[in-house]
């Protein structure tokens, strides 16, 4: 018989973990006040590359939050007992994440101050409005399941909320993948690719950021993972890098074939000074090659490993956002096609961008906001997997 | 006797207190009015008839930048030249890579039809005017910076700094976004944008696209013309001779 009373870490360690937490949430705090005083002057990001550091680390992490939520849905939507006992601490995880993302969006505004402006003023064309609500309304789809999968009055009825939140999480990712997608002159977006190819890479960072945080609970608590169970989740997990992978190539490729898209393919993948070498060490061998060979070498795939393929999955996540926003805007728009371009405006020229330190705090103190919840959430309540003696 | 005497008297009082009463507030009341009259200037409202355009001719642009500096000057941009600096207005050179023709021109906002960066601003602030103006509410734009990645022209700028100094007909203010406004405080006098006014050669053609008999509308259709990106199908307010 497992052990049903809610696992607690020991008190030394939580508290270290929360004031470990605290701290790099008050420095994103204080980045967002510095760059509140003295304008965005004080980031990396200019007229040019209008979106920098803490849109990468807002994007990872409201793209995970929906990813997480893979292994809630196949317990509840898809039935499989070994990923039903884990659907609470998903559904905290991904809460977690959507809060620490969200937090790190609103405080990158330009005018924090006038967010009750876009609580108020709705424009129906924009899909940042229709975010907006998205966001809004995954809080409390994922809030309605948590409560009918831990209240036991509520059980029969953690299936269609879980259900509810499978088909809220795709229209979530998707929001987000047109964030892009709708960007008409963009040579980078402006694709339909790009909301299944967010929804496939939020499958596979979520599954990565899932198993870094069961690992880590689960050490502390000095508690082992049924090892069918962990063989299960790394074999999706494989599949889901595979299948990400998959698409980000299919999505380079159809630009090369465009000849007037050869220019920015050229610029990302060969010559674009650090994007190309982001993109081809930091996502393609950091962040896919070598957690595949972790996950699927016959000699490897223990949990220790498994631990090390996850840590590399989020990385080359976070390397994929970079060169994608960062390294999408440094290419200059094509204004004039056929005219080689020049200007005061920085017209035909590849745009400079030098992250700053306040800008990535605020980014970090997003993930510091998600692992405070995260911590205080499985502390209090009773998110830890409870194992059912024969997991199928 | 003496009651109705001193009732009349208290009714005089009365009446005069009320005289003087409104007096004082109409006194007090009227600068107010005509101040108000005098800030809002004309009091029509701004009409669909009109659709305001440009017409610009590359042939005659000249080596020179006094559109910029007009626009700096009226809209009181800093005229800095730094990534994060605003510009309303830029020169662009051009050289056809197959040919080696150049050429140049100014680059702003082309006063969309159909405008990208309105259509993504979850606020509402970007908006259309009437009369074809395509302008940002600075009251309401929360400087989430969607309107910037979504215009293929690059028009507008992010406030990245505390401004001092500003225009009272231009408001403008950190952490929003801004773009040229075609000098919209002075078409509502009557007035050129100050880029129109300010060049030497006559490059720059304001006028009302709506209007068949103007001088503008005249000129486009008997001579050649062109929306920059047009395969956008933007229908843009601004048109270019000559590339």
């Amino acid at each position: 018989m497992a052990n049903h009373s809610p696992l607690r870490f020991k008190n030394r360690v939580f508290y270290t973990l929360v004031a470990a937490g605290g701290l790099v949430v008050l420095m994103g705090l204080y980045a967002a006040h510095m760059m509140e005083g003295h304008g965005h002057i004080i980031t990396g990001m200019n007229n040019q590359i209008v979106w920098g550091m803490p849109h990468v680390f807002a994007i990872f992490l409201i793209v995970s939050a929906s990813g997480v939520l893979n292994v809630s849905s196949i317990g509840s939507v898809f039935n499989k007992p070994a990923y039903k006992a884990r659907a609470p601490l998903a559904g905290l995880l991904s809460i977690a994440m959507l809060a620490g993302g969200l937090t790190v969006l609103m405080l990158d505004l330009g005018r924090p101050d006038r967010i009750i402006v876009a609580m108020t003023r709705f424009n129906p064309t924009s899909v940042f409005a229709w975010n907006i609500f998205l966001y809004s309304g995954m809080f409390s789809a994922v809030a309605l399941y948590l409560w009918t999968m831990m209240e036991k009055r509520m059980n029969p009825w953690s299936k269609p909320a879980g259900l509810l939140v499978f088909v809220w999480r795709f229209v979530l990712t998707t929001g987000t993948g047109v964030i892009f997608s709708f960007l008409v002159a963009r040579q980078a977006y402006g694709t339909a690719i790009l909301p299944p190819m967010f929804i496939v890479m939020s499958f596979a960072w979520g599954m990565a950021v899932f198993h870094v945080a069961q690992s880590s609970i689960y050490e502390w608590n000095e508690k082992l993972l049924d090892p069918y169970v962990q063989k299960r989740m790394k074999n999706l997990m494989g599949v889901l890098v595979i299948a990400a992978l998959y698409f980000v190539a299919a999505y380079h490729l159809t630009n090369l074939y465009f000849a007037r898209q050869t220019g920015f393919e050229r610029f990302i993948l060969l010559d674009g000074g650090v994007y190309p070498l982001v993109f081809w060490i930091g996502y393609f061998l950091l962040g896919n090659l070598l957690p595949l060979l972790l996950i699927y070498h016959p000699a490897l795939g223990k949990s220790k490993s498994i631990l090390f393929a996850s840590l590399l999955i989020i990385l080359g996540g976070f390397c994929f956002l970079y060169v994608f926003i960062i390294g999408g805007q440094a290419f200059p728009l094509s204004i004039f096609p056929g005219y080689q371009v020049t200007s005061s405006f920085g017209d035909g020229a590849i745009g400079l961008y030098q992250p700053s330190l306040p800008e990535i705090m605020l980014g970090m103190g997003g993930v510091g906001i998600a692992f405070l919840i995260t911590t205080i959430g499985v502390r209090v309540l009773d998110f830890v997997p409870h194992e059912l003696p024969k997991s199928a | 006797m003496s009651d109705t005497n001193e009732i009349s008297n208290t009714s005089e009082q009365r009446r005069q207190f009320l005289k003087t009463s409104v007096g004082a507030a109409a006194v007090a009341i009227a600068p107010g009015m005509l101040m108000f009259d005098m800030a809002h200037g004309k009091s029509e409202a701004v009409s669909g008839k009109v659709r305001w355009g440009m017409l610009i001719n590359t042939a005659n642009c000249e080596d020179c930048d006094k559109c910029v500096k007009a626009c700096n000057k009226e809209n009181g941009l800093s005229g800095g030249l730094s990534p994060t600096d605003s510009q309303w207005v830029r020169k662009v050179e051009l050289k056809d890579m197959r040919t080696g023709r150049s050429l140049a021109l100014p680059m702003m906002c082309q006063h969309c039809a159909e405008p990208p960066c309105v259509d993504v601003c979850p606020t509402g602030a970007s908006f259309k005017r009437a009369d074809g103006i395509v302008l940002v509410d600075k009251h309401i734009c929360i400087g989430c910076r969607y309107c910037m990645m979504a215009c293929p022209y690059k028009a507008r700028s992010f406030v990245h700094e505390p401004l001092h100094d500003q225009k009272p007909d231009v408001p403008r203010g950190k952490g929003v976004v801004e773009s040229c406004t075609m000098c919209v405080q002075r078409i509502d006098k009557g007035l050129q944008p100050a880029c129109a006014e300010a060049c030497p050669n006559k490059s720059i053609l304001f006028g009302n696209l709506n209007d068949p008999d103007s001088e503008i509308s005249n000129k486009m259709r008997t001579q050649a013309s062109t929306q920059v990106r047009a395969d956008l199908g933007l229908d843009t307010g601004l048109r270019y001779q000559g590339i």
